[in-house]
């Protein structure tokens, strides 16, 4: 186990370099000099020169990874071109707010989604079957900004309950247990949690379904085992896949957000891409990404290892 | 002469064989037929777009703005502009439909391509190609989209970019593993034994049997890219106002939320329409051609 442990982890240190690499390769894949994107236009060209100097951009690529990846590690992300500032301060803040949005949507996505899949799995070829397939089909296929706007129009606009935008009364963007800032929470998780609950449904029909099929379900109703005690033996199998199709879900709603916290004006690194995608601050949208992307390295690594120590069978290189 | 053998041998098939029976299934499945007709017929208006449209695209009026839906000429009322929302809806999606089918099929090809090579070949060549998607699956695919065409900068040509790299990895992953189950089966093995070149192997054995399941799969990915072409558009960064294209309209629209809101959700409505039916044809495709992914 341990030894399994020690290898998967170790995988784990090439992908996130390459990651990184990919990341520092953006600056270099938008169009025209990366100095271009550091300073104004009309800058002088000795100002240019002593920029591009103290940006190490005079340097071989591979040097300037080396020294990249060397600030990066040690936390310092770089500077804003817009503003100036210190990337991480502004960056750890939007972190905060989006993962508070994308673990309540995810939760509201997994329990909705376990729920409707063992349904559709107890009742397989009903209608109660089609009705959750259908609804897990729409949850997939529906543009979540489109119904981001579509909620905001219902229970903003028309009913008046809930606010459109923001993540406090106070427009701060510091976030509070009250009802006051809550109540900014529900559209934008709402509007989220459909994409997962759709996958959910669909891994948790089938992986249930699969089980109720085996041998040993059959066993455990031949020897007068009642519902509940059945359900436990299932929920014991199915919870590994299940676990594994959630935490990645987590990951990619953290990533997918943007598109969501733009429609509700939620003050995380969403937010934050979409105005350095607008300002062309590429170091911004690199370092965002970065991290972003570290993220989800991370949370594969820990679904892989916790999914191997729920079930011994699995033991994956 | 062994090699033409085996060229010989899937030609001499029976007439009512596989694929009959998909048509057969496909036949009686009503609601992949019916996603397929709308399908169909969106593409139809789509394209004959200057034939069916009542007004211009382009042509706005300052004092027919944000009219409602059944408004005197403007049968779905009008946009912040005061153009047509039909004529502009119609004229979308030719941009949403290229954005959205454009980088799935150039990643059925090129992903389709390196899978294969890398299921077959196997080894170093294998390794390496599937060590690279690793990488680009180690991002959220919206993060990974709106991370290219940001750093490209907006752009129809660079979000089908963006998208087409989005793809490849998911499409190299399938193929390689459909590939490795069926280059270890046993008539591949005949095949090999009785002398046949990697190259009939693949062409006559593995093609036939793989370009089904990789071919489902990609189908079912058009859904995801059409929300996420109108995504980057939303997002400003794939089409350019005043293109009309569904995620764009919907962006400019949403400050009349509170004005027309039903006028202003009618690009989204269209987007969600094309991808739950090419989803449910996916599906259909799926269980029609017995594939199991």
């Amino acid at each position: 186990m341990l030894l399994y442990l020690l290898r998967r982890v170790l995988y784990a240190v090439p992908i996130a370099l390459s990651v990184s690499l990919v990341c520092f390769m953006l600056v270099h894949i938008a169009p025209g000099d990366p100095i271009n994107a550091i300073v104004p236009p009309d800058a002088p060209a000795d100002v240019v020169e002593q920029v591009r100097k103290s940006y190490g951009l005079d340097k071989p690529l591979p040097v300037q990874f080396a020294i990249w990846l060397g600030h990066v590690v040690t936390g310092d992300l770089g500077r804003s071109l817009a503003t100036g500032r210190q990337i991480w301060p502004d960056l750890s803040s939007a972190l905060v707010n989006t993962l508070l949005l994308a673990v309540v949507a995810a939760s509201m996505g997994f329990v909705g989604g376990c729920l409707l899949g063992c349904l559709a799995a107890s009742f397989i070829g009903t209608w109660v079957d089609r009705a959750a397939v259908g609804v897990a089909v729409a949850g997939v296929s529906v543009p979540h900004y489109w119904l981001g706007m579509v909620l905001v129009i219902v229970f903003s606009v028309t009913l008046n309950w809930l606010p459109a935008m923001g993540s406090g009364p106070d427009g701060s963007g510091a976030f509070g247990l009250d009802w006051a800032h809550l109540r900014h929470l529900v559209l934008p998780a709402l509007t989220l949690c459909v994409i997962p609950m759709g996958i959910v449904t669909r891994a948790v029909r089938g992986i249930v379904a699969e089980i109720l099929n085996q041998d040993f379900i059959t066993t455990l109703r031949g020897k007068g085992l009642r519902r509940p005690g059945v359900l436990l033996h299932v929920v014991k199998n199915a919870a590994p896949n299940t676990l594994a199709v959630m935490g990645l879900q987590l990951g990619y709603l953290m990533g997918g957000s943007i598109l969501v916290e733009t429609v509700f004006s939620w003050p995380g690194t969403g937010f934050l891409l979409n105005n350095a995608i607008f300002q062309r601050d590429i170091p911004v949208l690199q370092a965002t990404i970065l991290v972003l992307a570290m993220f989800f390295v991370v949370l594969n690594l820990g679904v892989d290892l916790l999914q191997t120590a729920i079930d011994p069978r699995i033991r994956r290189a | 002469m062994s090699a033409s053998i085996a060229m010989a041998a899937p030609r001499a098939a029976a007439p009512r064989s596989y694929w009959a029976g998909v048509r057969r299934r496909l036949g009686r499945d009503r609601v992949t037929l019916v996603c397929g007709g709308v399908l169909l017929l969106m593409l139809i208006a789509i394209i004959s777009a200057p034939y069916i449209a009542p007004h211009l695209p382009f042509q706005g009026s300052m004092i027919r703005r944000l009219k409602p839906i059944g408004f005197p000429g403007y049968p779905l009322g009008t946009d912040e502009l005061g153009r047509d929302m039909l004529t502009r809806l119609i004229y979308g999606g030719r941009l949403s439909w290229i954005i959205g089918i454009t980088p799935v099929a150039i990643a059925f090809f090129v992903g389709g391509l390196l899978g294969v090579t890398a299921g077959f070949v196997g080894g170093g060549v294998n390794m390496l190609i599937m060590r690279v998607t690793d990488v680009f699956y180690a991002f959220p695919s919206v993060l990974l989209a709106v991370a290219i065409s940001g750093a490209l900068g907006s752009g129809v040509s660079n979000a089908i970019l963006a998208l087409t790299l989005v793809f490849i990895p998911p499409i190299i992953r399938v193929s390689e593993s459909v590939t490795t189950g069926v280059r270890s089966l046993d008539y591949v093995e005949a095949a090999r034994s009785s002398g046949a070149s990697a190259l009939t192997i693949v062409r006559v054995h593995v093609l036939p049997n793989v370009l089904g399941p990789i071919f489902v799969y990609a189908t079912g990915l058009i859904s995801v890219s059409m929300i996420l072409a109108s995504g980057l558009s939303f997002l400003g960064l794939g089409t350019k106002p005043p293109e009309p294209e569904w995620g764009l309209m919907l962006n400019t629209l949403r400050a009349a939320i509170y004005t027309q809101p039903v006028v202003s959700v009618l690009p989204g409505v269209c987007i969600f329409i094309t991808s739950i039916c090419f989803n449910l044809l996916s599906d259909g495709l799926r269980s029609a051609m017995d594939v199991r992914a």
